[in-house]
């Protein structure tokens, strides 16, 4: 693995057992992800996003396969050693936003510094700082029920950067936005990949967010079907896609503008 | 952490004050039913403890204050013989009937001991003195039972064991366990109230003081390898015999003591709901601190930070309820006690209750799975 290389994916299965029934959620999937790479994860539902998303999180262990997270084996870790790669190399950002209503925004980022033992008066600055950097200072002493919903999300991005992680997964992250609000906060996710280097995966839904990525993946069945590559964007917006070869069965190669 | 658990908690102000409601009904609960346990076993042995002696000398097997066995009174001169013996004075504890001047009858306790002597006297004398006992026939009350025997002041009077007696004086704060209250008189009055036909040479106990700088137990010792058909006492010993035997041979101390645990029962069921509630009301919450990163002990320092903010505030609140009904509690006929060694081990015991309430909750969100964060 090279060192953009953030996360390694080999042979990941997800197989959920309900009594005698099976569920595959996820069949021998191969992925990398890299710094500086918008990713999405796109797919019809029960296509196994979601399950990719968590696994890659360190929030769901793959049945099979490996997984490794800046070069580090997380399928050997113990369960109580998750948290730690979360806490240090995973920013989550959730559809549903969750964010603490009782806390007002910088207290909502505050606590996920808390979490990473940041105490005292650099608390105070670093929230500053990152509320800035999703352009919401102003709104630093409301309450969640007080902020639209893109708000909202900025808010939880804000919280998801306290680890200053190079990784940053994101589900759903525009499904309850207008297409304002979604633009807005797409561009913060690809801003946050292309500008400052991280490795962003998003899991969506929505087709105004697909110009926005440098690469697709497509899952089916808990498969990767194909994954096709953005190799031009301008300021439209206006995208060249290419598929990637894929070394399994199904691989085409299609151009599409 | 330590925002985010006070947040939580107070933010729902309708369960913070179920919750709170339920810890101040527990503690205030433990803290009468115990208390009024303390100021049984104290009212138990009030006489004993009051006494002023080292030592009690008792018929062999007496097993407790209230059932004195009268015995020779030549006891009394062995006991003065013995070296380490400063002062020993007869004493004398039994039942007998009050006729009030309405002519009802009460039962009470005739205390009779030995005006001046220093021990074995009534304390807190409010009204008349102990000089007054001198005279004949007279006695001394307490004014908790004025309305019970019907004297109202100094010189009423009334018939004891078909003896006329006077009051001559009132105590403050001297309860009997028993329906019959305490009666103090001279010696000699004692045995004509209770048992006229009584041998005058015999007496219930003798109490005994040992010189200064005569360990108690060491005279013990000696005065039970001398004196025979009696036992030997230290005030503290006969006093623990006593209790024991009103508290718990009797259950009467077992009834409140019981009533005591189920408060506790109580307080830690309603603070245990109440924690899960707000638990599972804030569980994407948790679930969300366990995707971040948050470990299971950092979600357990939220949940025992709540539990202590509601021991700490409902503990507040209790104490100040409880201090009221301990007050009132001081002119009635039973008393509460709460030393302030109680006061502090009820915060200790408030702390632990929502501790082990929280328990139930700290089980459920180790078992949160993160991953319910991305589910709708």
């Amino acid at each position: 693995m090279d060192r953009q290389t953030t996360i390694a994916a080999e042979g990941l299965s997800k197989t959920y057992r309900e009594g005698t029934t099976e569920l595959r959620a996820l069949q021998g999937v191969d992925l990398e992800v890299r710094r500086g790479e918008f990713t999405l994860l796109v797919g019809p539902s029960g296509s196994g996003k979601t399950t990719l998303l968590s696994i890659l999180g360190c929030i769901l262990r793959a049945t099979r396969g490996k997984l490794e997270i800046l070069g580090e084996d997380v399928g050997s870790l113990a369960e109580g050693e998750l948290p730690r790669i979360r806490r240090e190399a995973i920013g989550f950002v959730f559809q549903g936003f969750n964010l603490f209503p009782t806390l007002t925004a910088a207290e909502n980022v505050a606590l996920a510094l808390d979490l990473r033992g940041v105490r005292g008066a650099a608390v105070e600055k670093r929230s500053a700082e990152l509320l800035a950097e999703v352009a919401l200072s102003h709104k630093a002493h409301s309450f969640p029920a007080d902020l639209s919903g893109g708000q909202k999300q900025r808010v939880a991005i804000a919280r998801a950067l306290a680890g200053d992680p190079p990784i940053l997964l994101a589900d759903e992250p525009t499904a309850a936005l207008d297409s304002t609000s979604g633009r807005t906060v797409i561009e913060l996710l690809q801003r946050l990949a292309r500008v400052d280097g991280r490795a962003v995966v998003t899991v969506t839904h929505d087709p105004r967010v697909l110009p926005f990525g440098d690469r697709i993946i497509h899952l089916e069945d808990g498969r990767i079907l194909r994954e096709e590559r953005n190799v031009l964007t301008g300021p439209s917006q206006t995208s060249l896609f290419t598929d990637v070869p894929s070394p399994g069965p199904g691989s085409s190669h299609r151009v599409s503008i | 952490m330590g925002l985010l658990a006070r947040r939580n908690l107070f933010h729902d102000k309708v369960r913070f004050a179920v919750t709170l409601t339920g810890i101040v009904f527990a503690l205030v609960l433990i803290i009468i039913q115990f208390g009024l346990f303390l100021g049984f076993a104290a009212t138990t042995s009030n006489n004993i403890d009051h006494s002023n002696a080292d030592l009690w000398v008792v018929f062999h097997g007496v097993g407790y204050f209230d059932t004195g066995r009268n015995f020779s009174e030549r006891k009394l001169y062995q006991v003065l013989s013995t070296p380490g013996v400063q002062r020993a004075e007869k004493y004398m504890q039994s039942f007998g009937r009050w006729k009030r001047p309405d002519g009802r009858i009460e039962n009470i306790q005739v205390i009779g001991f030995h005006p001046g002597g220093g021990l074995g006297e009534p304390w807190n004398i409010v009204q008349g003195s102990m000089a007054s006992l001198r005279l004949e026939d007279s006695v001394l009350v307490d004014e908790l039972y004025r309305e019970k025997l019907g004297v109202h002041k100094i010189g009423d009077q009334i018939e004891i064991g078909d003896r006329r007696a006077r009051v001559v004086g009132f105590t403050s704060g001297i309860r009997s366990f028993t329906t019959s209250p305490f009666v103090y008189t001279r010696f000699k009055n004692s045995l004509d109230y209770t048992n006229p036909t009584s041998s005058e040479d015999s007496t219930g106990y003798l109490l005994v003081k040992a010189q200064a700088g005569v360990s108690p137990r060491e005279l013990q010792d000696r005065l039970q390898a001398r004196l025979r058909d009696v036992d030997v006492y230290t005030t503290r010993e006969f006093s623990r015999k006593t209790q024991f035997y009103w508290m718990f041979t009797t259950g009467a101390g077992l009834a409140v003591l019981t009533a005591a645990l189920m408060g506790l029962v109580v307080g830690v069921a309603v603070v245990a709901q109440t924690i899960y509630a707000a638990t599972m009301d804030h569980v994407r919450e948790y679930g969300t601190l366990k995707a971040m990163g948050a470990t299971n002990g950092y979600l357990y320092r939220v949940l025992i930070e709540q539990a202590v903010w509601s021991a700490v505030l409902g503990y507040a609140l209790a104490m100040i309820v409880a201090h009221f009904i301990v007050e009132g509690s001081a002119t009635g006929g039973a008393v509460i006690l709460m030393p302030w060694s109680v006061s502090a081990g009820m915060l200790v015991l408030a702390v632990v209750m929502c501790i082990a309430a929280a328990l139930v909750s700290i089980h459920k969100v180790t078992k949160i799975d993160p991953a319910m964060v991305f589910r709708g």
